[in-house]
């Protein structure tokens, strides 16, 4: 049994730059938005290689990426992440900024998937990120697969086990730190990724050459995706101004040290 | 004026879970009569626990099927109340089952979904508080569309508290609830052996990539530190959050605490737990210091870098000392008190 798995998965800023709201005529956006670095949000960078894994134990399967941002930031990213695993692409020209409605964001993408050639329900598994680092509403995903009629979902996804009948075992985070295990009878589901189980796949020039061929094509045929805000009215965007006033203890014995911290954790 | 509906699963054992009485706290703030919705194997427990609490009356939806936290019969669950009720306003605790089912659940509806939400507040209108970019940036929404259904997180709201009295009427909606095509097998803990998540602990423990580099010795002491940690976990009864750089050596193959998983990561790509304390430990960078504790109330720090501006401005104290040597002499005095 092989899998057609597609990835949902966007850009973010690089979680070391500094993030101001401002305000534009679309809406909330970030200072200087088109100026800072990009990265693929970390949760759709686990469900890629969680797929291109899967893929690699399923023969006959592949991985479609697709993505909805602006172009040129598209193309930088990719540019790093085509080194890691294979995969084609489909690019959606549009903003990636969190302040964005993720219903107008899954009205796009369910579009872009049912548009993929060939594209057979049967073997369909449709991955993402269970949360993101710009919106973070964990959302998207949900929706695309309702869009899309897909009848069993799964969140907080930490591994997935494909059986040669195509059904499959799956661990999603619950509370408490554990993992409900679950068993699916096969495609179509979906599944949004915690972080999975996989370190970040190391560069591999030739996967890179090979998937180049298709990410810059790909990227010159990006359709335009206009989404914004929708319904939404934002009476305030702000970061949060609260510093705290650090004590700093220098010279202190760590018996002192020790007797304060036990002090201060048995307080109620 | 909005009407309101609060749709919660029960728990396991059929109790209201706690994370609903937050969310019904929320909604109450807005002013509006309340109705909730209960779905469940067996819900009559938990719609006696809602015997004052203001909710006019509980609509229910009952079924074996529904034992199981699973999309497909719980979507159609939440639904089908949320449906019956005409409410404008759907609120759910955010639990992971309905984390998991209410994006599903508002587009069934034809309504629009919010989540994270940490307040709720009557300012011409429901207006809801959330963060983005990761709790970086806080904004206050609104929204014209309806049904409009909010995901209210929980830990951000005091629990109601039921005054008891008689339990509201109890409405039953009848579904057919879908043949699902997805068994629920069980729970499975982390292979870790050690339990190390509490998310009702009074203090969150957060272990940074320090404890597993090179010492005064020159030597890195990863099994000293295992140690300590576990030692602390068993005698404070902390919940132990970790930053990503300390759980990710796992994956590049450098020694790493055997109780230590992607689970216990807080911040950038992990968890923002709500606990009362938080002591970091070891720990260098934005994740566990802003990310990671944003809703940390009280904040203490040990690690060796007296400017360390990540701990500063975010900690109420920062105790610039050998993390070895203080836990250790914490350990000696908790066991000592027990």
């Amino acid at each position: 049994m092989s899998f057609h798995i597609v990835v949902l998965g966007s850009i973010v800023p690089d979680p070391l730059q500094t993030l101001e709201p401002v305000s534009t005529p679309q809406g909330p956006g970030l200072k200087n938005e088109q100026m800072l670095p990009a990265v693929l949000d970390p949760w759709a960078g686990h469900a890629l290689y969680e797929a291109a894994n899967l893929a690699a134990k399923t023969p006959g399967s592949k991985v479609t990426l697709v993505s909805l941002g602006p172009k040129a930031k598209l193309q930088q990213v990719m540019m790093a992440v085509a080194q890691k695993v294979p995969f084609e692409l489909v690019a959606l020209d549009g903003p990636a900024g969190g302040f964005t409605d993720a219903h107008e964001v899954a009205a796009r993408l369910a579009a872009a998937v049912k548009a993929l050639p060939g594209l057979d329900r049967t073997k369909l598994l449709l991955f993402g990120g269970w949360e993101s680092a710009s919106r973070g509403a964990g959302v998207t995903l949900q929706l695309v697969g309702e869009l899309l009629e897909i009848p069993d979902q799964f969140q907080g996804v930490d591994q997935i086990s494909a059986r040669p009948d195509g059904s499959f075992e799956v661990l999603e985070r619950v509370e408490g730190g554990r993992h409900q295990v679950s068993t699916c009878q096969g495609a179509p589901a979906v599944l949004g990724w915690a972080t999975g189980n996989l370190p970040e796949p190391k560069n591999n020039p030739q996967i890179g050459m090979a998937n180049m061929r298709l990410v810059m094509p790909a990227l010159q045929k990006a359709a335009p995706a206009p989404v914004g805000t929708g319904g939404v009215e934002f009476a305030s965007v702000q970061v949060p101004k609260v510093m705290r006033e650090t004590r700093i203890v220098k010279d202190a014995s760590p018996d002192e040290i020790a007797r304060e911290l036990v002090e201060w954790i048995s307080k109620d | 004026m909005d009407s309101i509906l609060l749709v919660s699963h029960v728990d396991p054992d059929g109790a209201l879970p706690r994370a609903a009485l937050e969310a019904l706290a929320a909604a109450r703030t807005l002013g509006a009569p309340v109705t909730a919705a209960l779905f469940g194997h067996s819900v009559g427990k938990a719609a006696a626990a809602l015997a004052g609490t203001g909710v006019a009356k509980v609509l229910v939806v009952e079924d074996p099927a529904l034992e199981a936290a699973r999309y497909s019969t719980d979507a159609a669950a939440a639904a089908a109340l949320a449906k019956a009720s005409g409410a404008s306003l759907v609120l759910a605790p955010a639990t992971s089952r309905m984390t998991r089912v209410m994006a599903g659940v508002a587009q069934r509806l034809g309504g629009r979904i919010d989540t994270h939400v940490t307040q709720l507040v009557d300012e011409g209108g429901p207006t809801a508080v959330r963060w983005y970019y990761r709790q970086r940036i806080e904004a206050k929404l609104r929204r014209k569309e309806r049904p409009w259904v909010l995901l209210v997180d929980p830990g951000a709201t005091e629990a109601l508290k039921p005054a008891g009295g008689a339990a509201p009427p109890v409405e039953k909606v009848a579904l057919a609830l879908p043949a699902p095509r997805t068994q629920v097998t069980g729970v499975r803990s982390p292979s870790s052996g050690e339990q190390t998540i509490r998310p009702d602990a009074k203090v969150l423990f957060v272990a940074g990539a320090g404890w597993t580099k090179k010492q005064q010795d020159g030597k890195p002491h990863p099994e000293e530190a295992e140690a300590l940690i576990l030692a602390f976990l068993r005698g404070s009864g902390a919940s132990l959050g970790s930053s990503k750089s300390l759980v990710d050596q796992a994956g590049e193959g450098q020694k790493v605490f055997e109780f230590m998983t992607h689970l216990n990561q807080v911040g950038q790509t992990g968890s923002t737990p709500r606990h009362a304390k938080g002591l970091a430990t070891c720990c260098h960078g934005e994740e566990p210091h802003v990310v990671g504790w944003r809703f940390i109330r009280e904040r203490r720090a040990v690690n060796l870098d007296a400017s360390c501006g990540w701990a500063r401005g975010k900690a109420d104290v920062l105790y610039v000392a050998d993390a070895f040597a203080v836990m250790t002499k914490v350990n000696a005095l908790l066991a000592a008190k027990k």
